[in-house]
């Protein structure tokens, strides 16, 4: 499903607008000093704040407000200097202050933009609307008891920036873009590991339709979509609603639908449904947060090269296509990786190896790169061998694969191997000599007009060098011979 | 013996600990029995009269091997609003009857730490939302004070820290901690004829303390002299990095600041205290006091606050949209009282309906009205531009003059029920002290005279952010010169 | 301004308190009370005033990023109505 769909009526323009949760990587909690651990004990990671307990109080983790800080400086957004923490209240068990510390009118960080990358190989520019933080709440689990609902606040007052999106993105693709887009710049920055299994990043798809040039249509709020596949589903099944819905007369309503991905549908949340009033207010419990201009200036001064940056330069300096330069950023430690590799050698040749056989190889077994066997610089050590002739393309495959399997550096296995290319002209007409000596009847139909068996020649002297002629010389050679 | 060491002062008490008159446990001792002998005015929720003397016992230890804190071995009561641990805490609540907490409020740890002693945990409006403490869950207590006519009717001690003023009164505690969020401290003091002090907002920590109006809440102290005050608050006082209202300054030495001189000092007089209807006894009390500071050498300046009158409005809204938001966690999932229901929503709203009395609901109500969609302009960021413009007032009083002296409360103790049909009429008790708090002003209330009928009326001093020691040191200079006949001296 | 019963419903509602028919009407008496004695404040003149939320002059002081609490499970759930394997228990949420 592309931007613009087709209904009975004619076409419908999807927009899309998203707030993602994104947990904030930090020891301990935004407000309380508890851990903030995936998968521990239930309720070992409560501390008496995070339980609500009467006459608790919240004192602010400056941590998270570096990591916040440094999200939005990531976001080429405007750090706010003074932002408001405020409550928003509702019941919930798992919500034990029955408010969330939140940030409604004043957020830390406010607008900015990013680029996506789109699967056809254009970019566009998606605007944030503006990043706050806030408390995560605890967790429910349903299934446990036939009548109970079991309630662990582990997660609770674990550190989220919410990162709103203007409503600028136009498909499931895009949002799915989006949303990869933000993870990697998140990674990059260090301030959430952009984990969705682990919920650490959430989505909350805002979608509604649209007849192109008309005003925003009611958008229906998706959440529990936990997965960019789930995303693009869910994002598919709620065109398709809407769209049927109007065109047989009916109206969208605002409201908050329940992505489920076992019946792959979304449906009303009824709990969720009567009316909302969040009744947000000041958190009389906390003062403002105000920033000093050397506080920001400082974290901006800590900022890495970030995605956008690194593929501009790479497709710069090293000449490298959008495709590649694409793949090699998408993870900070995969771009170092590469530019350890392309160091000093033939860029586009670290970018191939680095892409296709590495990566390839690495994700056949199901490994990450820093479980890679293979090292960045030894990878560079194989190209160098390559770039300055010491052994062919087609040796240095193998060569990687000794490499993936021992651990060895390039040159050691050519050594010990005897694997370096013939480079003396003598050696190699010697060989060429005897190929011809032995291929009487191809040399004949060669002679006749049959040139395309110069690829045989070159072979077969090839399969005498054992490889290890270079396959330029080796050609120049024979075509001097035979021709 | 036992009256004796009960009748004394906290500061005379230390004198005789440390002089080897008496021990800890027996002054402990004797306060255990003045509280069993006076069940009948219901001042306490919960009696801790086996940790009292175990912490005395511990105390006459420490003593003896030189180690004594500034309250070393003094027996005092705690409003039932302080999370003390392992002791049931209740907000005077049924929500939270047998609530137990699991860690102690700042605030009295640091009273723990001086070797005070626990005599146990006082009454109180349930949520401190009262004026009467008429509305705790655990029953009305009783103002010791009788009028002079005879009559036996029963008399409120003033609220929200009733319990609280009631037992320093009735000399079942030597001091006791308040919390004040419109006038809790202030008006049981003047009521029950003792001494209250709420100090600047951020003085004392908050933490542990159950919440009512967070922007407003602020422990104290009771005692029935300015000098006991100042002990308890000194020991209560302090930085709390646990609390992010809490501000990190130096605690002086409250009690030095009692030196008797006033001379040269201006004290203000706000004229738009001079409300309609207030009953003449309190106006002839206000001018006793001001003819008593000028006759101490301080100089008498006329001061107008002009938005005084808005702030009661301003704290009904305030007040109850924090504390319709603050109550929130009382949802019987993790502790207090839980009524089951067909689903959780019916459960909440059961459990909420039994477990908070009538004056909470209501406070809730208005506060989530406030606070709703539509109105939240109108209530309560009005209220807080107002609440500026009260501040300001108060800003500019203070270009002219030192502190303030006001009434603390436009009436004396009145009979129990007799302001309960009314709620504005029962708000109106606070109509002094609401403005202060608003502020965050440090203020206390100090027992000037009796009225016609013999009962206490308190004067109230109000002070710079910070500066509780002028307060004190005219508290004391007004104290000298009330020679308040204290109940059964 | 007096409150109507559908107010007083919807307050009640919001605040997730149970209230009786009975109730709802006394309720609806004092909280009109109230209403209009707070609205008062509509004749003060607050143009170009800002609200006030907070008296204390100081900055918001932040805490260091270190674990110093938690791993205290049982006073956790000491005083809980129902626990069911370290959990809190609640009837059961539908979504
Ligand atoms: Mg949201
Ligand atoms: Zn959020």
């Amino acid at each position: 499903m592309s931007a613009l769909v087709k209904g009975e009526t004619g076409e419908w323009e999807i927009v899309i607008g998203l707030e993602i949760h994104a947990q904030i990587i930090a020891n301990s909690k935004l407000f309380s000093g508890s851990a903030t651990d995936f998968g521990a004990e239930p309720n070992t990671q409560v501390s008496m704040v995070d339980a609500a307990m009467p006459g608790m109080l919240p004192v602010l983790n400056e941590k998270c407000v570096e990591q916040a800080v440094r999200t939005g400086l990531g976001l080429n957004a405007e750090i706010m200097r003074t932002s408001i923490f405020a409550r928003k209240n509702y019941f919930y068990p798992d919500l034990p202050q029955g408010y969330q510390i939140s940030q409604f009118e004043d957020p830390i960080v406010g607008k900015g933009v990013i680029e996506i990358d789109l699967p056809d190989g254009t970019v566009k520019e998606i605007g944030i609307t503006r990043l706050h933080l806030e408390q995560d709440a605890g967790k429910s689990v349903h299934d446990q008891h036939p009548k109970k609902s079991f309630v662990d606040l582990n997660r609770s007052g674990c550190a989220l920036m919410e990162i709103v999106s203007e409503p600028d993105i136009r498909g499931p693709e895009e949002a799915v873009a989006y949303i990869s887009k933000i993870r990697m710049i998140l990674r990059y920055l260090e301030t959430c590991n952009g984990n969705m299994d682990e919920g650490s990043m959430r989505a909350d798809v805002n979608v509604s339709v649209r007849k192109p040039g008309d005003e925003l249509g009611t958008r229906a709020e998706i959440k529990n979509v936990n997965s960019l596949k789930a995303v693009h589903q869910a994002i598919d099944f709620e065109v398709e609603r809407q769209i049927e819905l109007i065109e047989d007369g009916g109206e969208v309503v605002q409201e908050t639908r329940l992505w489920d991905p076992a019946k792959n549908e979304t449906r009303s949340m009824r709990s969720k449904e009567e009316a909302h009033d969040y009744r947000y207010f000041p958190d009389p419990d906390l003062l403002p947060l105000v920033l000093e201009e050397k506080y920001i200036e400082d974290i901006k001064a800590t900022l890495p090269e970030l995605p956008d940056q690194k593929k501009h330069r790479f497709m710069g300096d090293y000449s490298l296509n959008l495709y590649d330069a694409s793949i090699l950023i998408a993870e900070r430690s995969r771009a170092e990786f590469f530019e350890t590799v392309a160091n000093d050698n033939d860029a586009k040749l670290a970018a191939n190896w680095v892409i296709n056989e590495l990566l390839g190889a690495l994700n056949k077994d199901e490994k990450k790169l820093e479980q890679s066997p293979i090292s960045a610089k030894n990878l560079g050590g194989l190209i160098a061998l390559i770039s300055d002739n010491t052994i062919s393309g087609k040796i240095a495959k193998d060569v990687f694969a000794e490499m993936y399997a021992s651990g060895k550096e390039a040159n050691a296995i050519v050594e010990e191997k005897g694997l370096k290319q013939v480079t003396d002209t003598g050696a190699i007409e010697k060989i060429v000599d005897e190929v011809i000596a032995e291929n009487p009847d191809n040399l004949a139909k060669y002679k006749n007009g049959k040139v395309q068996l110069l690829g045989f020649f070159v072979g077969q002297v090839m399969k005498k060098s054992q490889g290890k002629a270079n396959p330029k010389m080796v050609n120049d050679i024979l075509k001097g011979k035979l021709d | 013996m036992t009256s004796n060491l009960t009748h004394q002062s906290l500061a005379s008490a230390l004198e005789g600990l440390e002089k080897g008159d008496f021990t800890s446990v027996e002054l402990t001792q004797a306060h255990i029995s003045a509280i069993e002998a006076t069940r009948d005015l219901n001042a306490f929720i919960t009696e801790t009269p086996e940790i009292a003397l175990k912490q005395a016992a511990n105390s006459d230890e420490r003593r003896a091997s030189g180690k004594a804190g500034l309250l070393e071995g003094i027996p005092i009561a705690v409003k039932d609003l302080f999370c003390t641990k392992g002791v049931q805490t209740t907000a005077a609540s049924h929500i939270l009857e047998g609530f137990i907490p699991q860690y102690e409020s700042t605030t009295t740890q640091n009273l723990w730490d001086d070797g005070a002693v626990m005599l146990g945990k006082v009454n109180l409006d349930q949520f401190a939302m009262g004026s009467a403490n008429t509305t705790s869950y655990f029953g009305n207590v009783i103002n010791p004070w009788k009028k002079r006519d005879g009559s036996n009717e029963q008399l409120v001690p003033g609220g929200s820290s009733g319990g609280s003023a009631a037992s320093v009164a009735a000399y079942t505690s030597m001091a006791a901690t308040g919390t004040d969020t419109g006038g809790s401290i202030r008006q049981p003091a003047s009521f029950c004829g003792i001494t209250g002090i709420k100090p600047t907002y951020g003085r004392c920590s908050r933490w542990g303390v159950v919440a009512f109006a967070s922007s407003l809440d602020q422990p104290g102290a009771f005692a029935r002299d300015v000098r006991d005050s100042a002990l308890l608050l000194e020991s209560m006082s302090g930085f709390d990095p646990k609390d992010s209202t809490s501000a990190d300054m130096p605690v002086p030495h409250f009690a030095g600041a009692l030196t008797g001189d006033i001379k040269g000092l201006k004290v203000g007089v706000p004229k738009e205290y001079r409300v309609d209807g207030m009953p003449e006894e309190i106006e002839k009390i206000w001018q006793q006091g001001i003819e008593w500071l000028k006759s101490a050498g301080a100089e008498i300046v006329d001061v107008s606050l002009p938005h005084t009158k808005y702030a009661l409005p301003t704290y009904y809204i305030i007040a109850p949209a924090e504390c319709s938001s603050n109550l929130a966690r009382y949802d019987g999932v993790r502790y207090g009282l839980r009524v089951e229901g067909e689903d959780l929503t019916d459960s909440y709203e059961k459990t909420r309906a039994e477990g908070f009395g009538d004056e909470v609901k209501r406070r809730i109500m208005i506060g989530t009205y406030a606070l709703s969609s539509g109105y939240y302009d109108a209530y309560y960021i009005k209220a807080q531009k107002v609440r500026r413009l009260i501040s300001n007032d108060f800003t500019d009083a203070y270009k002219k003059c030192d502190v303030l002296l006001t009434p603390t409360a436009p009436s004396a103790a009145f009979v129990i029920g007799e302001n309960d049909d009314d709620p504005i009429k029962m708000y109106l008790n606070d109509v002094f002290t609401v403005p202060s708090s608003l502020a965050g002003l440090p203020a206390m209330s100090v027992p000037a005279g009796l009225d016609k009928d013999g009962l206490p009326l308190g004067l109230q001093i109000i002070g710079r952010a910070w500066d509780e020691e002028t307060v004190l040191r005219v508290g004391g200079v007004l104290e000298t010169a009330a020679q308040f006949p204290f109940l059964n001296k | 301004m007096s409150l109507s019963t559908d107010d007083v419903k919807k307050v009640a509602r919001l605040a997730r308190m149970k209230l009786t028919d009975a109730e709802l009407e006394e309720h609806k008496a004092k909280l009109s009370g109230i209403i209009s004695f707070v609205e008062q404040l509509s004749e003060v003149d607050t143009d170009n005033v800002e609200p006030l939320s907070s008296v204390v002059d100081i900055k918001l002081r932040l805490r260091e990023d270190k674990v110093t609490d938690g791993d205290i499970v049982k006073d956790i759930l000491k005083n809980a109505p129902e626990e069911l394997e370290d959990f809190f228990a609640v009837p059961k949420v539908v979504e």
